[in-house]
């Protein structure tokens, strides 16, 4: 009895397999037109209406776990959207921060040529420090003595004068910004030629002016200021400042014609977004133009 | 066993059709993490599961014969494969008659996983183009780990339509020999 059951078993099984592969060969072997062609059409054409009845029965099951599919890729998605972002981020950043840094650069290159300055020695360097009180009036860049700088020497950027050198160690420096109190520039209108002192005012910071002015000098609002260079003839009385270097523009004249005018400028440097600077180290020709 | 021939066939005629209506019709299209759940080899590996081997091959049979029919794939493809799981699994019962919460999951992983490398092998003696490389695999572990996910509620499903039909649940049977059958074979011995 056991063993019929079994012969039974591996009798049908056989006969599965065996019928099966009969009619994949049949199958494979036949052309379209076949009769197993015709019989798969003819139940698909009766299981299609009943497949098209189910699928719009279960159409809401199918949305509600197709919801929950997409949420999962979406989170997946959300994930994947998230790192490239910040990779894309971090790259916008680099690009922009080197599209930056690039056009400081070639301001100062601008300068350089434009204002014959590439034979003052320039060392480029860049600003690691800035002073925390609201007066930003010194910077700490990243070259010192050892690249040649010294104290007194000019410092500038891609918009025109900064400031001088005050403190100098080897592989580092402080800069004294023009809109320090102490610092005084020799200066000059670029058109009319009045000269003058370039020096922040009492008013702090962004009061920059242009005092000594003689009372015969009638000067308007946007007139260019630059460095006057070595005015005095005079052995030891050299200026710091090589001629020709922009300080800013006249923004507004108080008292105009008088011995008490008084000048306002704003600095072309933007003395609070300093980054590449240049420090020129050495004078040419006593600064003299 | 003593089956209700009648009954079960109806039965397993009808469980035939469901599945296959449902999984053309809903769960192919329902995708998550980029792959879908197969009914189809977790389906013939409960019912072998359940019934046995023998109507557990002919039910793969006759589901992969309707699948084949309904997709308008290669006919006899899927019942080949098919008929193995159901009598793999039937032979499984027949043989150990495991009876861990956990069978019928490993069961369907199994399945499902002998299901996807059938397919895939027997698509590629018949020189037709498949796919190769990591998206296979992936696509091969993500319909495993799916339909392993849902293997406990399709065979708690199954076996609940088959019950009627079946002469007693196993379990069932098996606590009452021991609770109304008077001595455990043990204290008999």
């Amino acid at each position: 009895m056991y063993d019929r059951t079994i012969r039974r078993r591996r009798l049908t099984l056989a006969a599965l397999l065996a019928f099966s592969l009969l009619l994949l060969t049949v199958y494979f072997g036949e052309s379209n037109g076949g009769a197993l062609h015709n019989v798969q059409r003819g139940v698909f054409s009766v299981f299609a209406p009943i497949q098209e009845g189910a699928s719009t029965v279960l159409k809401p099951a199918r949305d509600l776990f197709g919801w929950f599919g997409d949420t999962i890729n979406a989170k997946g998605r959300l994930s994947e959207l998230e790192r490239s972002n910040q990779q894309l981020r971090a790259r916008s950043i680099a690009a922009s921060d080197a599209l930056r840094i690039n056009s400081q650069l070639q301001g100062l290159l601008n300068l350089d040529n434009a204002g014959g300055l590439a034979a003052a020695k320039p060392v480029t360097a860049r600003v690691i420090g800035q002073s925390p009180t609201v007066w930003y009036s010194t910077v700490t860049i990243n070259q010192g003595s050892d690249s040649g700088i010294r104290t007194g020497n000019p410092v500038i950027n891609g918009d025109g004068l900064v400031g001088q050198v005050s403190t100098v160690t080897g592989n580092a420096a402080i800069v004294t910004l023009i809109s320090d109190g102490e610092l005084a520039v020799p200066a000059r209108v670029s058109a009319g030629g009045a000269e003058g002192i370039a020096q922040t005012g009492a008013g702090g910071p962004n009061d920059l002016r242009l005092k000594f002015i003689a009372r015969r000098f009638r000067l308007d609002p946007g007139a260019s200021v630059v460095t006057a260079g070595t005015v005095s003839t005079t052995p030891g009385l050299e200026s710091l400042y090589p001629p020709g270097i922009p300080i800013g523009a006249v923004t507004r004249v108080v008292d105009p014609g008088t011995d008490a005018q008084k000048v306002y400028l704003r600095s072309y440097a933007d003395l609070q977004r300093l980054e590449i600077i240049q420090v020129l180290t050495a004078s040419i020709n006593g600064n003299r133009r | 066993m003593n089956l209700n021939y009648r009954s079960l066939g109806w039965r397993l005629a009808l469980i035939c059709v469901v599945t296959i209506v449902f999984q053309v019709a809903a769960v192919s299209q329902v995708q998550i993490l980029g792959v879908n759940a197969d009914l189809v080899p977790l389906v013939a590996a409960s019912v072998g599961l359940i019934v046995g081997s023998l109507p557990g091959a002919i039910f793969g049979f006759a589901l992969g014969m309707l699948l084949d029919f309904a997709l308008v794939e290669t006919v006899g493809v899927a019942s080949l494969i098919l008929i193995a799981i159901g009598y793999g699994a039937g032979r499984l019962r027949e043989l150990r008659d495991p009876q861990g919460a956990i069978v019928p999951l490993l069961v369907g992983a199994t399945a499902t996983a002998a299901a996807q490398l059938g397919f895939w092998l027997l698509t590629f003696l018949l020189g037709q183009t498949v796919p190769l490389g990591w998206a296979l695999v992936w696509e091969l572990l993500g319909t495993v780990a799916l339909n392993a996910a849902i293997a406990i509620p399709v065979y708690l499903i199954v076996r609940r339509s088959l019950l009627a039909a079946l002469p007693e649940d196993p379990r069932r049977r098996r606590r009452r020999a021991y609770t109304t059958g008077g001595l455990s074979p043990l204290s008999k011995s």
